[in-house]
């Protein structure tokens, strides 16, 4: 058998409904490859391996038995540690919710059991998703697997990481800023952040509630339109949910053409800042889609300039609101005060404080500070308006083209504990992809090719809301072109890495 | 524009019920200074005729069917609680001795 960790999901799904290998096969070399590699990648927060290997064996026998079966049944996946499984640990990358094991499945965890999808463990992030590094873990940190000294991207490194390094040919994300397609983007894989209430959100531990969305990780553009296809839909549990079906993925996915598209270069997303290697990769993609016979157009939005400052308005506003239910009380960890009475009001200070890290508690007190009486119109007020006028840009550029597209992150992946001490250094790594979660619309970040430094540099398209087969059908067409010239798909250049 | 003090630090630490060592205060008056600082730029185009928008698509309440659901357990419930008592959750004492 030849190592099936390397193959796609798509050419996993198709050996495994020819009957040339298990799903049971494929989950074992999987969690093998886990044991193998994750004590120095940790990606994993906590590994499922007998939950998985029965659901593959359930699954063979179905099979077997000439059910018809999902696409994608006998697939391995992992899960960001956010979303809540049902007897599976979760934690949210947080010691307050050490040792928590949810009573009930997020939709679309439902719907990856539901297909047969066996679920090989959860990946670690950035605690609550807060970060752009997966350094804030209380856990400790991901490694990048092209380079252990660097970061893997965040909030969602693990499930980046795990992908990339071959640990799940699938994983599921969460992007409110960017925090599927940035990991993707500096790891070398591909991320999608569906159009807002695309998928549910029913079982998403909530950051902020306005912005969050779960999404795909994975290897290639139409494994990703795979597992879109199978997580996304609408979800009566989730008032946000789109009622509308979903667009044909898969189909735009499998027939891109980008023949007469037009595709806006946003000027805001590519400019100062961006590190030569990584708009030198982005010119050259766009140089590919121009021979494919799409136009190039140059667009300005200016409004994107605010983005990242009306997003941290916003985002901790809806955080430090959405992170009040972590009180000690009725789930998760309970801390005593050191002194004094044991009141409620006390142990959940108490809590909090021990509970939190350091990125949580800035927050937490940045948003109770911009909903505070007196500056709630200057900061969270004046935000909301930034963000009515960044949807204005985003409607006016879609009136002139099909997609816009920039690179992904303005950088590749930096050193681990580089930007720790300096949280706005930190913040501007979303630069590019947050635009996209203030006014809802879906964007994928695929891989553009190597950076001067020999490190994964992404290519974002973004499409206006309920389009998302737009981002398939340009992002399938420039994957194609890209892998002929690099003889295969980029994630087959990274580094062998040390075997445990 | 901003300057934030130790002291609103501290209030704000105990409006989030965040207890925090005097190190971590000290820290956070000055992060948050410079992050508040900085986005306070949003002013400069949140002119008066802007309207705002709290949510990135149109939002409507949603209803359902009224049929009964199964749902969890009193066990299931409480099987991530700290504490628990006779099927409820035990939390601390709540109301002070005067009241």
């Amino acid at each position: 058998m030849s190592d099936v960790t390397r193959l796609s999901a798509a050419e996993l799904a198709e050996q495994l409904g020819r009957g040339d290998v298990t799903s049971v096969e494929v989950t074992q070399a999987h969690l093998d490859r886990i044991a193998a590699v994750d004590p120095a990648i940790h990606a994993f927060l906590h590994v499922s391996s007998d939950e998985a290997l029965a659901t593959a064996a359930d699954v063979d026998a179905r099979r077997a038995a000439g059910e018809p079966l999902h696409a994608l049944a006998g697939v391995p996946i992992a899960v960001k540690d956010v979303v809540v499984t049902k007897d599976i640990p979760t934690t949210a990358g947080s010691k307050i919710l050490d040792g928590w094991i949810p009573p009930y499945d997020a939709t679309l965890v439902t719907r990856l059991r539901q297909a047969g999808l066996p679920i090989l463990g959860k990946t670690n992030m950035d605690e609550f998703a807060m970060g752009s590094s997966t350094e804030h873990s209380a856990y400790g940190p991901t490694r990048n697997p092209w380079d252990e000294t660097r970061i893997p991207g965040g909030s969602g490194g693990g499930s980046a990481a795990a992908v990339a390094a071959f640990e799940a040919p699938l994983a599921i994300g969460t992007d409110t800023g960017g925090s599927i397609r940035q990991p993707a983007a500096v790891t070398g894989s591909v991320g999608v952040k569906p159009t807002y209430g695309g998928v549910s959100r029913y079982g998403l531990i909530a950051m902020a509630s306005s912005l969050d969305q779960a999404g795909p990780v994975t290897r290639s553009v139409l494994d990703s339109a795979l597992l879109h296809e199978l997580i996304g839909g609408h979800d009566p549990r989730d008032s946000t949910s789109i009622p509308e079906s979903l667009p044909e993925l898969v189909a735009a996915a499998r027939g891109g053409d980008v023949a007469g598209m037009r595709l806006g270069v946003v000027s805001q997303l590519s400019g100062d800042g961006y590190e030569p290697g990584v708009k030198a990769r982005f010119d050259d993609a766009l140089a590919l889609l121009a021979d494919a016979g799409a136009e190039i157009v140059e667009v300005s939005c200016p409004s994107f300039d605010y983005a990242l400052d009306a997003y941290y308005l916003i985002m901790p506003s809806e955080a430090s609101s959405n992170l009040a239910r972590f009180d000690g009380m009725r789930f998760g960890a309970r801390t005593l005060p050191d002194e004094g009475p044991v009141t409620a009001e006390r142990v959940m200070a108490a809590t909090r404080g021990a509970g939190f890290g350091p990125e949580v508690k800035r927050r937490i007190m940045l948003g109770t500070y911009a909903l505070s009486a007196g500056y709630y119109d200057a900061y969270y007020g004046s935000a909301q308006k930034v963000r009515t006028l960044i949807q204005r840009d985003f409607a006016a550029a879609f009136d002139k083209v099909d997609v816009l597209v920039s690179p992904t992150s303005p950088t590749t992946a930096f050193e681990l504990g580089a930007k720790l001490d300096d949280p706005m250094a930190m913040y501007l790594n979303d630069v590019a992809t947050i635009p996209a979660n203030l006014a809802g619309v879906p964007g994928i970040s695929l891989p553009s090719g190597l950076s001067s430094d020999g490190l994964p540099a992404g290519f974002q398209i973004l499409g206006p809301a309920k389009a998302d087969d737009r981002l398939y059908r340009v992002g399938s067409v420039l994957e194609r072109l890209l892998e002929q010239q690099w003889g295969g798909p980029l994630l087959a250049q990274a580094p062998t890495l040390e075997v445990a | 524009m901003s300057a934030i003090t130790r002291a609103e630090v501290d209030h704000l630490a105990a409006l989030a019920r965040i207890a925090m060592s005097d190190d971590e205060l000290d820290q956070l008056a000055g992060e948050l200074d410079v992050i508040v600082g900085s986005v306070a730029k949003v002013s400069e185009v949140a002119t008066d005729e802007i309207p705002a928008t709290s949510h990135p698509l149109p939002m409507t309440n949603v209803f359902r069917e009224d049929v009964v659901e199964t749902p969890l357990t009193a066990s299931e419930a409480l099987s991530g609680a700290p504490a628990a008592e006779d099927g409820k959750f035990l939390v601390p004492q709540i109301l002070g001795d005067e009241q």
